[in-house]
């Protein structure tokens, strides 16, 4: 077992997803299966290997910093639950 | 007539052109056709029959002025993962809710702006996170295909579950799928469809909603060889706005398509040959090998000595960087909201409701990776172990220029059966994880059935952007095993007997 009820409850909590009790100890079971399973990459000896982060070696292309967009606030709250005056509205996070 | 939503797409493409009918009784034939099987087969999430006509309608005005643009006025699917602007776009999760993007993907704007149609958006595993389209929000698709004398129902694959099943059904002509670990491939296999992932960079990844960042890439699922290189010339572009995106001339992918594999160097890696492995698959193989060798390619023995640890790798990457994408679903700026006593449990609330258990896990098993203290141990590691695996295709592309394995380890199989046990269900993707690991471009083409009647399909790795290749030889293995479309329409059967033919 890699991984004990706390730090499921740690996980959630840092993933700000809500769980309940038994869901804390399913998922205790099914994420020590797949970290318990992934665990062979171990044999594998890389130290002297770099990471891979990406796959197509290219330089990022450089644009020029301008504005292209904009003054679409009606646009862009369009979607949202709740809005004010295009704003987003959030329950108070100050008292 | 005949049936229209029979032909292909590129047989589709010269009827019009010929002016054996018109774009939109193309159009009304795909619309009465989904009308007939989704309630069956629930490939589609939401039809779109009302701008499908509208577009049909645009195409025959120019089909009519003889200014076709390449796919004038061919009916398709769209993915739900692709962004479609002010239509509902879901990925197949609670979590979207009514979404209704401002925008168009790339890969969407290139397809209408070649003069496609489109006729609704199509079922995905959520956020295209499964191999059978079972997490789907909207319930599983059912595959066309059943076994020989049994009406078990069987998975279309995933997560493209709804493209594959909608092209194999005769529910559009082509549709477009993303593949981050195979859901391309995989899919394509399990319904005797064509499907290709091309090169990372290839297509535009703006406006399709992301999955892991680094894996995904878009392509086409289409009922011959010919109709993929189609819809792939017209789906890749250089976009600016993915910074990912590689800056390279797509070419006309149909050219060349029939020009042969004389001399072409095909590799066979052993270590494909997996445990377990069933003994038809293996046959599928050898038999992929002997057509190759007959239309005059050379057969190469080869190691690709990391294989096994892809699938591992994969499963650390791709949470991670699923969990980084994910946070963004938080009920302020779009989608559903739980409302809870501060922002925080406002969050977790909305969070807990909308993702499907399978995104759960995944956020889950991604944050603890890239949590404090952990990250050296999994996510570094894993992207070592990515290095050697493109490493070990570098060194074969010296003596190989395509390499051909199985896209499956087995056939397509029943709802649940690979449910109760999550690594029955990842292992659907060993033989097709690697080359998004690697960053290349892989096809998958049928080549039989099972002997279950169903149909297997063999994958073919290219080297990165030498998708032409891909193609024509793919076209060499169709053109020797034929076409597998589904025996009988079973699926409208139902439809019709209750009167709505």
């Amino acid at each position: 077992m890699q991984v004990d009820e706390a730090t499921v409850r740690r996980i959630a909590r840092l993933a700000r997803i809500k769980i309940t009790d038994s869901e804390a100890q399913s998922l205790q079971k099914e994420l020590s299966g797949i970290l318990d399973w992934v665990k062979q990459l171990d044999e594998v000896d890389t130290k002297s290997v770099e990471p891979m982060t990406r796959v197509v070696a290219q330089d990022l292309e450089r644009r020029p910093d301008e504005v292209t967009d904009g003054e679409i606030a009606a646009t862009v709250v369009a979607n949202a639950p709740v809005t004010e005056d295009n704003f987003f509205v959030v329950p108070k996070v100050v008292e | 007539m005949t049936d229209l939503t029979a032909l292909t797409l590129s047989e589709a493409r010269d009827g019009l052109r010929k002016k054996e009918f018109t774009a939109t009784e193309l159009t009304e034939a795909h619309i009465g056709a989904i009308d007939n099987a989704n309630g069956t087969l629930n490939a589609y999430v939401l039809p779109t029959p009302d701008h499908a006509l509208a577009q049909a309608k645009a195409s025959d005005a120019r089909l009519a002025k003889g200014d076709a643009r390449p796919l004038e006025g061919l009916p398709l699917g769209n993915k739900d993962l692709f962004c479609t602007n002010g239509i509902r776009t879901t990925a197949c999760s609670k979590i979207l809710d009514h979404f209704k993007p401002a925008y168009e993907s790339t890969v969407g704007g290139n397809l209408w702006n070649a003069g496609a149609v489109m006729l609704g958006k199509l079922n995905n595993d959520e956020f295209a996170m499964g191999s059978s389209n079972e997490t789907s929000a909207f319930g599983p698709v059912v595959s066309p295909w059943r076994r020989k004398g049994a009406d078990t129902k069987l998975v279309p694959g995933g997560s493209s579950g709804g493209s594959s099943a909608a092209v194999a059904a005769n529910l559009c002509l082509a549709a477009t799928a993303t593949d981050t670990g195979g859901s391309i491939r995989q899919p394509a296999a399990l319904t005797g469809t064509v499907g290709i992932k091309p090169t990372y960079g290839r297509c535009s990844r703006w406006g399709i909603v992301a999955f892991a960042s680094s894996l995904d890439q878009a392509g086409p699922i289409a009922k011959t060889v010919r109709d993929a290189a189609i819809m792939l010339t017209s789906m890749a572009s250089y976009d600016a706005k993915d910074s990912t995106s590689v800056n390279v001339p797509v070419p006309d992918y149909e050219t060349g398509l029939t020009s042969g594999v004389k001399g072409l160097r095909i590799g066979v890696p052993k270590e494909y040959r997996v445990a377990g492995m069933s003994a038809e698959i293996d046959a599928l193989w050898q038999k992929g090998i002997a057509i190759l060798k007959d239309a005059g390619a050379t057969i190469h023995d080869i190691s690709l000595p990391h294989t096994k640890y892809a699938l591992p790798a994969y499963y650390i990457v791709a949470p991670a960087e699923a969990s980084s994408n994910l946070a963004r679903y938080d009920g302020v700026r779009y989608g559903l909201r739980v409302n809870g006593k501060d922002v925080i449990e406002t969050y977790e609330n909305t969070r807990a409701a909308g993702f499907g258990h399978e995104v759960r896990k995944r956020i889950l098993v991604g944050t603890y990776v890239l949590s404090a203290g952990y990250y050296d141990a999994y996510y570094l590691k894993a992207q070592k172990v990515r290095t050697l695996i493109k490493q070990d295709f570098d060194e074969a592309w010296d003596k190989v220029d395509v390499v051909l394995t199985p896209t499956t380890p087995s056939p397509a199989f029943g709802f649940g059966e690979k449910t109760g046990d999550p690594i029955a269900m990842y292992l659907e993707d060993i033989f097709t994880v690697t080359v998004n690991m690697a960053g290349l471009p892989g096809i998958s083409v049928p080549a039989g059935l099972s002997s279950e009647g169903t149909p297997l399909g063999l994958q073919l790795i290219g080297k990165p952007f030498d998708e032409a290749t891909l193609f024509r030889t793919a076209q060499a293995i169709e053109t020797a095993a034929g076409r597998f479309t589904a025996p009988d329409a079973w699926w409208l059967a139902g439809a019709a007997k209750k009167g709505k033919s």
